[in-house]
């Protein structure tokens, strides 16, 4: 028997398989820590997902980016709360096949656009050949820095205004550190600070510089 | 040899599996937001999908935007539940019902 094997599809479905159970961990995961891992799990298999488009930059993107700060950034936040879990999860049993008709709903929506939808007519049959050295990267930074750069830049001022939010929201005011008050400094008055014990005048007994000249 | 249509019935199922995820979890505030990034998730891998399929940059610079913007929504919308958090001592989302602050 000569048979090869279809590697791309051998590594598609252990990719698929493994995003779509560990899904299903986040969602019926009843420890919020594992819920995050099981999250953390789905991107990186997602991301080889990825990697078999092609779409090398992106993939690495999502686990550096993705993964390795907004995940992180969960399992921050789950593990800084302690959450009491018994009251969040008595609806389950009573909205589960509410839910599931609602994923059945999205899913047979989707599908049923798909199943309609003359797919090679599309120009979507087929994959299309790349060249030997094409990089993703290259394309991506050449359509980035070109046509895109307003939506760039945007891009960095959307992160700029969500970095003050996140501060601004968490950030707790000092209560056991010292730290400087302006407007109370800049209303101080010479009165405050200022205590005038005794005025030297010449015929004072004080005045030692009339003395020190008279020697 | 793979066809779009993997990866179109693959995306379909995750952001079926997060609606579910939504409508079991509704009281969880960090599940709802694991559910929206796996929602996020399922639209992105449609972007790239399409992408590769149609020799098009489009897709995949669309993909980098969306990473962005859901990077930053992910940070605020923790940020809003620690400061939630340090309000009521609770993450359910039935304590935060009446609009008093």
């Amino acid at each position: 028997m000569n048979f090869a094997i279809d590697w791309m599809m051998l590594f598609f479905c252990a990719f698929a398989a493994m995003t779509l159970f560990s899904a299903l961990c986040v969602v019926f995961s009843k420890n919020p820590v594992y819920a995050v891992l099981s999250l953390v799990l789905c991107f990186v298999s997602m991301a080889g997902g990825w990697m078999l488009l092609q779409a090398e930059f992106l993939s690495l993107v999502l686990i550096v980016v993705y993964v390795g700060a907004v995940m992180v950034l969960f399992l921050f936040v789950v593990m800084m709360l302690n959450m009491n879990l018994a009251p969040m999860q008595e609806g389950f049993a009573r909205y589960l096949p509410i839910g599931l008709l609602i994923g059945a709903c999205f899913v047979a929506q989707l599908l049923w656009i798909f199943h309609g939808s003359d797919l090679t007519a599309l120009g979507l049959g087929h994959l299309p050949k790349k060249p030997e050295d094409y990089s993703s990267i290259t394309e991506l930074g050449m359509s980035l820095y070109t046509h895109y750069i307003y939506p760039v830049e945007m891009a960095g001022v959307i992160l700029l205004v969500a970095i003050i939010a996140a501060i601004g929201l968490s950030l707790r005011p000092p209560r056991d550190r010292r730290s400087q008050n302006i407007p109370e400094q800049v209303r101080v008055r010479k009165s405050e600070r200022l205590t005038v014990l005794a005025e030297v005048t010449p015929d004072s007994p004080l005045n030692m510089g009339e003395r020190n000249a008279q020697n | 040899m793979l066809k779009i249509e993997y990866y179109l019935f693959l995306s379909s199922a995750i952001f079926g599996i997060a609606a579910l995820g939504i409508a079991i979890n509704r009281k969880n505030l960090i599940s709802l937001l694991m559910c929206i990034e796996l929602m996020l998730l399922a639209v992105n891998t449609n972007f790239v999908a399409f992408s590769r399929f149609l020799d098009q940059a489009t897709g995949e610079v669309f993909v980098f935007f969306v990473l962005t913007v859901a990077a930053a929504e992910a940070a605020i919308g923790l940020a809003i539940v620690v400061a939630l958090f340090r309000q009521r001592q609770s993450i359910n989302v039935e304590d935060f019902s009446d609009l008093k602050g």
